[in-house]
């Protein structure tokens, strides 16, 4: 599905999906690097309720939603997402980790943390996506 | 009972309804267009725009990097109407330096895109679904940020 194609629902969709979110991440402070921080030096265990309660909604409505709807309300197939378990995934995500307890920061929260004025987190946000950039051209 | 409020010093009902919160994004993403919605592709998509290596132009990127913006740019506004309508509108700050900043973000970004995913896509997204390679590489992240940050703290404080 290019760009140009995507209806104005489907934008609007995945632009309240965003938002909905984007103001889960802040509730729950996750957009506070020194909350992930606390969790990594094992100080307060909030991040695993956090994920924990994300895990669940998503695995019910991966589960369910195939089964009550032939397709989704606004498109015509349900997408998956198989991930693979090889050496890219294990350096990948064992190199995620290190930047993870350095910085407190991680892809989603760098994002969201500009829409409550933390300006600090332009910094991650440009590491990540200068990140992203080395990986790309590193690729065969 | 103690015990476990001792986990979380600072309450943890906002944790859990935050995570629910999270949860329905991704859960309506999927219910309304089909989509798994990872948070670290929009970081390699979004370079699609203007570099022009075969890697970039790939049409899981070019395909898709559209609706990934967008969904990036609800995550901000979710955070705003969080920030003004919850947070009394008081500018979020950290004190955690520049250089921890900018160089952690470089491996989180550098990482994640060669693992194929970070805390939502496999934490979230890929645990949601049941994949134990998601779960594989939840526990190898999750290894080395503990490593990581207790040996920060201890050399770095």
């Amino acid at each position: 599905m290019r760009a140009a194609q995507m209806a104005l629902p489907r934008m609007l969709a995945t632009l309240l999906a965003g938002a909905l979110f984007g103001f889960g991440l802040s509730y729950a402070t996750m957009i506070r690097p020194e909350v992930v921080l606390s969790f990594l030096r094992f100080q307060d265990f909030g991040l695993m309720l956090v994920m924990g309660g994300a895990v669940l909604v998503v695995l019910l409505a991966y589960k369910l939603t195939p089964r009550l709807l032939a397709r989704p309300l606004l498109d015509d197939h349900f997408h998956t997402h198989p991930s693979v378990w090889n050496r890219d995934t294990l350096v990948g995500a064992a190199l995620f980790g290190v930047g993870w307890g350095l910085c407190g920061v991680c892809p989603g929260p760098a994002i969201a943390g500009l829409g409550a004025g933390n300006w600090s987190l332009l910094w991650a946000l440009a590491g990540i996506a200068l990140g992203a950039l080395a990986q790309g051209l590193r690729a065969k | 009972m103690n015990l476990f409020l001792s986990l979380f010093p600072l309450g943890w009902q906002h944790y859990l309804l935050g995570g629910v919160f999270i949860g329905a994004g991704a859960a309506l993403l999927f219910v309304l267009t089909g989509r798994i919605g990872g948070m670290s592709t929009v970081f390699s998509s979004t370079w699609s725009y203007v570099v022009q290596r075969p890697f970039f132009q790939q049409a899981r990127f070019v395909d898709s990097r559209g609706w990934r913006l967008v969904y990036a740019l609800g995550l901000i506004l979710g955070a705003l109407v969080w920030w003004l309508g919850f947070a009394g509108g008081q500018p979020e700050a950290t004190a955690v330096p520049v250089w921890q900043l900018l160089v952690g973000g470089f491996f989180v970004g550098y990482g994640a895109r060669l693992g194929n995913g970070c805390t939502s896509g496999h934490g979230i997204c890929g645990l949601g679904s049941l994949q134990w390679p998601s779960l594989m590489a939840v526990l190898t992240f999750m290894a080395t940020a503990f490593l990581t940050a207790n040996l920060a703290t201890r050399w770095l404080a």
